[in-house]
């Protein structure tokens, strides 16, 4: 399990893309906020939470093909099905690596960005512990996303379609818990929300994403 | 014809919507059940006639 | 009853014939259903003393919103049916359905559109109803494009009903987040067992009939497109076949 994880974030690093990339779209998302909007603090402080949110899911929407489209071009998924390794193991350390990858940075990088939205003082913390909370759960739910298309040439808009509302009460709760963090009200409701999340469909849905690749590599 | 009073507009338009939509569905539901069948019979028919000789 | 019996219109064969008979009596009493109760909703019925003549919408708006949701749960039961059991006729009924799904999601946002104009002054607010049936459409746009997506009709079977479930749960929490994420502006349940907060009984009658209808009319399509997709599979099969000699 941990050769597999060491493999597929080298991988992630020397292919060049894959790392960098999410990252460089959440940049650009959040330059080009500013000019769309206008460039007045007080309404830039106010959609900070919001916007952060938004760039950081559909970052963690653009690497989802790559998580297993690589293995599964030149074979390797075949080979990682017929290993002793449990599919639901191979489809777990897939989405943490996935994670590692995409989300880590992200919410690393989301204070400074925040900066360049100039999010409220009081904001920083709530939005960051969302974030941490919030992306492993869009990497799983990613990895189920991308399990389901990864038989089908050019599926890459077919799995935005796919995975987009299923990332809805992610969004919710952590944008929420974002934006009244920042106003300085009460995150807790939100909090314990977006754990409870996080935590179900990381230990539900690496089942029915195995589920879906044992069918696709049929 | 019953008095709608001011909201005529919005009553007529979302029956007039409502049964477009019902009737579009319904007519490309038939439409394709018709094609398809006419589509099996003819696949049917030349299978039939290949397996004979 | 022997319910064992029931399984048996899974073999398609039997299915395209049963329904051949079953199915001009569903088509000519939905129709029915739907004269009756639209032309006595519209013409028959007295306005609202707050709402004015925009009542009327709802003998569209409320059924065509109960079957955008029941449709999901009659996929959900199918396509636990093709899971557990492996009836091909279940699949293709899940997949026949999503349309009608659709398209019954589309006619409860349009006319909520429509009546919310003079009775809430917008077409659109993110109020949680309306913003549930919303995404209840993307998942049923997902769903369908998925089915389009995939040559193999058995591995297209199999992962949309693993996602009709999983979306399923998904679309359950997404309800509860909305409802947290704003309050609304919708009332209660226009129809329920406790009496008070039914819609008055001038509605009632014509409310429930018009249910009836499109009730019925979601039966018939659902078994017209059912077959529809059961030949189209045959058809499939067959030309396969022709290829591999």
């Amino acid at each position: 399990m941990i050769a597999l994880l060491t493999r597929d974030l080298r991988l992630a690093v020397r292919a060049g893309g894959g790392f960098g990339l999410g990252l460089a779209f959440f940049l650009i998302v959040v330059v080009l906020v500013p000019f769309g909007v206008g460039p007045e603090t007080a309404l830039l402080g106010t959609i900070a939470p919001g916007i952060l949110w938004l760039g950081a899911l559909l970052a963690c929407l653009l690497s989802l093909d790559r998580i297993f489209a690589l293995d599964w071009e030149d074979g390797s998924l075949d080979l990682l099905a017929t290993a002793p390794l449990p599919m639901e193991a191979v489809v777990s350390v897939k989405a943490l690596a996935h994670w590692l990858t995409t989300g880590l940075p992200l919410v690393l990088a989301t204070p400074l960005f925040a900066l360049l939205l100039s999010l409220p003082g009081a904001g920083y913390g709530p939005l960051v512990l969302s974030l941490l909370l919030g992306t492993p759960a869009l990497s799983v739910i990613g990895t189920f996303g991308a399990a389901l298309t990864v038989g089908i040439k050019r599926g890459g808009l077919l799995l935005s379609l796919l995975v987009l509302p299923l990332y809805v009460p992610t969004l919710i709760f952590g944008a929420e818990m974002a934006r009244r963090g920042a106003e300085g009200l009460d995150t807790t409701t939100p909090l314990l929300m977006l754990a409870g999340i996080s935590c179900g469909t990381i230990a539900l849905l690496p089942f029915a994403s195995a589920a879906v690749l044992r069918v696709n590599l049929r | 014809m019953p008095e709608l009073g001011k909201y005529a507009v919005e009553v007529l338009s979302s029956y007039a919507v409502s049964i477009a939509l019902l009737a579009v569905l319904v007519g490309l539901s038939l439409w394709r059940s018709r094609r398809v069948r006419a589509q099996l019979e003819e696949v049917e028919e030349r299978v039939r006639r290949d397996g004979q000789d | 009853m022997n319910l064992n019996a029931l399984w048996e219109y899974a073999n398609p064969k039997k299915f395209i014939r049963t329904t051949e008979r079953v199915l001009p009596w569903v088509s000519v009493l939905s129709v029915v259903a739907l004269v009756v109760g639209l032309i006595w909703g519209f013409f028959f019925t007295p306005d609202d003393y707050r709402q004015g003549s925009t009542v009327k919408i709802i003998y569209l708006h409320v059924p065509a919103a109960l079957m955008a949701i029941n449709t999901w749960l009659m996929m959900l039961i199918t396509s636990l049916i093709w899971i557990v059991r492996r009836h091909h006729v279940s699949a293709l009924a899940a997949r026949a359905a999503a349309p009608v799904g659709a398209v019954m999601t589309v006619i409860a946002l349009a006319t909520g559109a429509i009546w919310g104009q003079p009775m809430w002054g917008t077409w659109w607010a993110w109020d949680p109803r309306l913003t549930s049936f919303l995404i209840l459409f993307l998942f049923y746009l997902g769903y369908m494009a998925l089915w389009e997506a995939i040559e193999n009709d058995d591995t297209a079977a199999d992962l949309t009903s693993v996602l009709c479930l999983v979306g399923s749960v998904f679309a359950l929490l997404s309800r509860y987040a909305v409802n947290f994420w704003n309050q609304g502006l919708h009332q209660g349940a226009s129809l329920s067992l406790d009496k008070e907060e039914n819609v008055a009984d001038v509605f009632y009658w014509p409310l429930l009939v018009c249910i009836a209808g499109f009730v019925l009319l979601f039966i018939a399509l659902v078994l017209l497109r059912t077959r529809t997709e059961i030949r189209a599979r045959r058809m499939r099969a067959l030309l396969a076949r022709e290829r591999m000699r």
